[in-house]
């Protein structure tokens, strides 16, 4: 218990870090001006929630081919962390673009695969409340998982092939991208401090359904008396 | 050899049942004509307009009607227990997944081919040069359209409020399908057409990624 609530005050305090931060140590941005600190928010969780669900992947893959419950509930834990990180990045998003783009939503490529990401996951999320027998249930979301997972890329080639307006990579990009120094540091921050705010949430929330299991277990066990 | 002679037996019974009947398909061009309609009252477009809008409106009918013919084709299988019989029968799972692909690329092939003619009519738009481009856009996007259909329809059949649950499912996994075949298709319909070839690459590698995909792990969805 002890080393759980130690975890959890890590990663509070090294997302306030980061928004201490975002708002006081990075600099101002030339064009943009203030709004663009949201920045330091919106790219480290989506960053954190495509990390969730490449995890919540593997869990799905590792279920079907091991039969273990235990992936299951990574499976369902990582799909609801990585859900409620996609909804931060889907609000954070046009609350940017209103006052850049002039816009609040755009159908460009990158915003509309994470927002197909984003229903999949729900429908993953609906699909487990449809199926009663636990095993089956694990292997069907696990079966949705893979092809939920394989669709995105798809949608975003898709997508691309005809426009894009969602700015070009500026982190790991080609030519002529780039972060001023101050700004790289703070950036690279935040998605630590995010990736360790979601692991923590994935801890918690894996061990809920864990309980969750063994209270089922228990019960089934007590009606079979 | 055997998975492909597996599933031709198979595929026949599936078209035999179906042509039995007829229920599927009259129901679902039916339903298509009514979508077609329906969207037309709301919009009452020009020559123009249709050529733009006409296409996506055309494969949204398409999609709808989809996600209500793939519905019964695992659900058909249990009111006699028959899948038990067909996974007995079969020594590879994914001979039962082609054949059933296979019929209802067919069924979804003869709606669409029946509905073009009507589509042109009513929205005012012709097609009559690009017909290759345009059959070979719906041979591909239908091709997907079952793919992936058949493999939710599986999975659907085997939860509570299964009606509602297919559409949910299959209309977001669904949306390159739509975005690229809309595009393509207007492509097509242009006064100057031409075939995207890209947008058929596209498709084409859908439906080679999600038979792959199914074709791995497809033998889970029919598990007992």
């Amino acid at each position: 218990m002890l080393r759980r609530i130690f975890f959890g005050a890590v990663a509070v305090g090294l997302v306030a870090c980061a928004a201490y931060a975002a708002f006081y140590i990075a600099p101002e941005e030339r064009t943009m001006g203030t709004i663009y600190r949201i920045f330091y928010f919106h790219a480290p969780t989506a960053w954190a929630g495509e990390t969730t669900f490449f995890v919540c992947f593997v869990a799905n893959l590792l279920y079907i081919w091991k039969r273990k419950p235990q992936y299951d509930w990574l499976g369902v834990t990582c799909a609801e962390v990585g859900l409620a990180c996609i909804t931060v990045v889907l609000i954070t998003g046009p609350i940017w673009a209103k006052p850049v783009w002039g816009i609040w939503w755009t159908w460009d490529a990158r915003l509309t695969s994470t927002f197909v990401l984003w229903i999949l996951y729900i429908c993953y999320l609906l699909l487990r409340t449809l199926v009663d027998e636990p095993e089956r249930r694990a292997l069907l979301s696990a079966l949705f998982g893979v092809f939920a997972f394989i669709d995105v890329p798809i949608v975003f080639g898709a997508i691309r092939w005809w426009r894009t307006q969602h700015p070009a990579p500026v982190i790991m990009g080609g030519a002529g991208s780039g972060l001023d120094p101050v700004m790289k540091k703070v950036f690279f921050f935040s998605v630590l401090a995010m990736h360790v705010f979601a692991a923590f949430l994935i801890v918690e929330r894996y061990l809920l359904e864990k309980t969750k299991y063994d209270v089922e277990l228990m019960a089934r066990e007590a009606e079979a008396r | 050899m055997a998975l492909l002679s597996n599933a031709a037996v198979l595929f026949g019974k599936e078209v035999r049942t179906e042509f039995r009947s007829r229920e599927l398909l009259s129901t679902t061009i039916v339903f298509v004509l009514i979508v077609v309609v329906v969207f037309s009252f709301t919009f009452d477009p020009t020559t123009n307009e249709s050529r733009r809008f006409g296409p996506g409106l055309l494969w949204m009918a398409f999609l709808f009607a989809a996600s209500l013919m793939l519905q019964p084709c695992f659900l058909r299988e249990q009111t006699n227990d028959t899948l038990s019989a067909l996974r007995l029968a079969v020594q590879d799972a994914f001979a039962i997944f082609l054949a059933k692909i296979s019929a209802n690329t067919l069924f979804l092939l003869v709606t669409e081919l029946l509905m073009l003619p009507v589509f042109a009519a009513l929205f005012n738009v012709s097609f009559a040069a690009q017909l290759p481009g345009i059959l070979l856009t719906f041979f591909l996007g239908s091709v997907g359209i079952s793919v992936v259909g058949t493999a939710l329809a599986a999975i659907s059949a085997q939860a509570r409020m299964r009606e509602l649950l297919l559409p949910l499912l299959l209309l977001p996994l669904l949306t390159p399908i739509l975005v690229v075949s809309t595009e393509v298709t207007v492509r097509l319909m242009q006064p100057d057409p031409a075939i995207e070839w890209k947008g058929i690459g596209l498709l084409a590698g859908f439906d080679v990624v999600f038979l792959t995909v199914l074709w791995l792990f497809g033998e889970y969805l029919l598990e007992e």
